[in-house]
């Protein structure tokens, strides 16, 4: 039964991720979700300060918040104050990110939180967290709950406004002039990120979160040429890298996130080699011209 | 203050390393910085921080031993390859950069994650310290890493005296530093490998996440200051020199504070003040050079209009009404008397009530603005052919920069003209 939960809140974590990650390596911002999925931490850590637990709903909104923060920093300091755009990535979340943990070394004995839980997660103890009602019902993981709320709310978002979100990602000066307002929906994907990776990250981590935002919507970025099949085949290939992630991580024992960061890792390896239409080992072969007589 | 020269006389020896330690890392990998951030590859200093874990891992499970330098050399290797394979993903796919970047990043860094949980799950006692890769522990510098340290710092800084000419080149023109015939390869190689080298010495002090910041936050803040590279250089090793000793400070101090983490956020405030305040390049002084500039074209105009309310009928030191000007150019009211307030002080017009009239300084200056408008004028019909009716809008702008030498120019061009496209007099 552990495992189910695992491989579930995994599988969650990968869908919602996923389908925002084809969202921004699209747009090109696939090191604003990795900042954004690191500067989160100060507001983690506020969050927990103010009202003294875990609980799930001010820690999202705290973090929420910070992650709609990285991303108005990180314009600012590209548009306004006319750092490079790289620099200025680098600069907000490493900054946000010492916050945090300066706060938490100051707030030591008041935190149970530590660096290596934000970085790669407990998603072992998933399972044990569970989510039990006053009258006694016991509703299964806590995490489930969370990151599966999450995800329905991901899919909604997307399936709503699908049109904005892909006008505003392949053709901003189109979706502006039919009247789409384009940092309105910056904005708004950013803030499904950032949720998205404050809701994911108690159960694996930061870096987990990266490789779900970026490996399988790259992944399947060489696999196909619509982006409706994108959208579905990444998350298929990030379900499919928990639940491989989990049994590798059992055979060698060690951290599951960590695991499924590496299958994920595979799966692009062997899409870079083998995609039918865009696979190096592929077009090599057909590149190979017809012997001349 | 017993606290602050206890600190800066440096009897403590681990005060001394820790100091030391923290100076040297700071100011060798922002130097290594610039460069890469020149060359707009600000982040793959990310990507390689996280791919050194897994080879620190690799390292100690084939050779069993903790010996620094063995593990240093599996960080080196990884890291080194984490950036070669983005550099064949980039160049073999359509993947972009940061895709490739984020990428590598996080898959590096999980395999490190899975092969360094392996590795405390096994029972193995040696393993202890192997996540001072992760996080990095300044506060623990012994004497054997400052040693580490100086070498690299040295070795980064003859480098870079040495390859000097070369990597400017390579960082602003690579195109022309290929076409007279430098090894670019090599050099863009060398670069890797210094970046490697800063990278994985770095970590163990400040960190997996901070050692990005070691590398682009003092270089990003020394661009502001100056367009020189040199200085560049300079300026960001002793602002990652500064701080190192800051933080250093503050965790002895403090000692639950650690070092790694205000280390950089010192930097950051370094950098971010220098964002907002750098001279020339900074926010404010760019905000205030542009008000500067709008309230001067607005002056101008002003003078403009009252000189071509006087045109007609050649009085130009009658007195005009703030109605007057509005019927003959659309400025809100509110500037134009704020503008005509400004004049006032600097005595290019006179106020009697609720009227005003230009003094003769005033005459000339808005005489002066409107001959610009209509040389440009000019200049633009008979040099570029521009219909008549096209060419106000460009001379509206034009007529604020144009500087004497150029006007002079102007006239010589146009042979001293007297009448504009419209048939105005030239004044």
């Amino acid at each position: 039964m552990n495992a189910f939960w695992i491989i579930l809140t995994g599988s969650l974590v990968a869908t919602c991720c996923s389908l925002l990650g084809c969202y921004l390596i699209l747009r090109r911002m696939a090191m604003v979700g990795d900042a954004i999925s690191h500067a989160v931490l100060p507001g983690i850590v506020i969050a927990f300060l103010v009202t003294g637990s875990r609980d799930s709903v001010p820690m999202l909104i705290g973090a929420g918040l910070l992650g709609v923060l990285t991303t108005f920093l990180i314009e600012f300091f590209h548009r306004v104050a006319r750092v490079q755009s790289d620099a200025a990535i680098g600069v907000t979340f490493t900054w946000l990110f010492a916050i945090g943990i300066i706060l938490i070394s100051v707030f030591a004995g008041q935190i149970d939180l530590d660096q290596d839980c934000v970085l790669y997660g407990e998603i072992a103890y998933t399972p044990i967290d569970l989510w039990i009602s006053e009258d006694g019902w016991i509703l299964g993981p806590r995490a489930v709950w969370t990151v599966g709320t999450v995800t329905v709310l991901v899919i909604l978002f997307i399936c709503l406004s699908y049109k904005e979100l892909y006008l505003t990602a392949f053709d901003a000066a189109y979706a502006a002039s039919i009247g789409i307002s384009t940092s309105l929906w910056y904005y708004l994907l950013m803030s499904a990120v950032s949720l998205t990776t404050v809701a994911s990250f108690e159960s694996v981590g930061a870096i987990l979160v990266v490789a779900f935002l970026v490996a399988p919507p790259a992944t399947a970025y060489l696999l196909t040429d619509n982006f409706k099949t994108m959208l579905v085949l990444s998350a298929l290939l990030g379900i499919l890298a928990s639940a491989a992630g989990y049994y590798l991580a059992v055979w060698l024992d060690g951290s599951i996130a960590g695991a499924i960061a590496t299958v994920t890792g595979i799966e692009f390896v062997l899409a870079f080699l083998f995609s039918p239409s865009r696979g190096i080992w592929m077009n090599r072969r057909k590149i190979v011209p017809a012997p001349i007589n | 203050m017993s606290d602050f020269t206890e600190f800066f006389s440096f009897t403590d020896a681990n005060v001394r390393y820790v100091t030391i330690g923290s100076v040297l890392l700071a100011s060798s990998s922002a130097v290594v910085g610039c460069f890469s951030l020149l060359r707009k590859r600000a982040l793959v200093g990310d990507a390689v921080a996280h791919a050194v874990l897994p080879g620190v891992c690799l390292a100690f499970m084939l050779s069993g031993t903790k010996n620094p330098l063995i593990l240093l050399l599996g960080a080196f290797i990884t890291g080194w390859l984490s950036l070669v394979v983005i550099d064949v993903i980039t160049s073999r796919s359509r993947i972009k950069e940061d895709t490739a970047i984020g990428l590598v990043l996080s898959v590096f860094f999980g395999i490190g994650i899975l092969l360094l949980t392996s590795i405390q799950h096994s029972g193995n006692a040696a393993q202890s310290g192997l996540d001072k890769f992760l996080f990095g522990n300044a506060a623990a510098l012994i004497g054997e890493d400052l040693i580490v340290f100086s070498v690299v710092a040295l070795l980064l800084l003859v480098c870079t005296i040495v390859f000097y000419k070369e990597l400017m080149l390579l960082c602003f023109d690579e195109a022309y530093a290929h076409t007279i015939g430098y090894p670019v390869r090599a050099l863009e190689l060398l670069l890797t490998t210094l970046t490697v080298f800063a990278v994985v010495v770095g970590i163990q002090a400040v960190g997996v996440v901070l050692m990005a910041a070691m590398l682009i936050t003092p270089a990003a803040a020394a661009r502001f200051w100056t367009e020189n590279l040199r200085l560049m250089l300079v300026l960001a090793a002793l602002m990652g020199a500064f701080s190192g000793m800051a933080g250093a400070f503050v965790s002895y101090t403090a000692p639950a504070m650690p070092t790694g983490p205000w280390i950089v956020l010192i930097i950051s405030m370094i950098a971010i003040t220098s964002f907002a305040f750098a001279p020339g390049k900074g926010w404010v002084s760019r905000m205030w050079k542009q008000r500067r500039n709008k309230s001067r074209v607005l002056e101008e105009n002003l003078l403009k209009v009252m000189y071509q309310l006087g045109e007609p009928n050649q009085d130009y030191f009658t007195s005009r009404n703030i109605t007057d000007i509005m019927e003959r150019r659309q400025i809100p009211k509110r500037a134009i008397s704020r503008g005509l307030n400004k004049l006032r002080r600097e005595g290019y017009v006179q106020k009697d009530r609720q009227s005003w009239m230009l003094t003769r300084q005033g005459q000339t200056r808005g005489m002066r603005v409107v001959r610009l408008h209509r040389l440009w004028e000019l200049y633009l019909t008979q040099f570029l052919e521009l219909a008549s009716d096209h060419v106000h809008e460009d001379a509206e702008t034009i007529e604020h920069i144009i500087t004497p030498e150029l006007e002079q120019k102007l006239m010589q061009e146009l042979e001293y003209p007297v009448l504009d496209p419209h048939n105005n007099r030239i004044p």
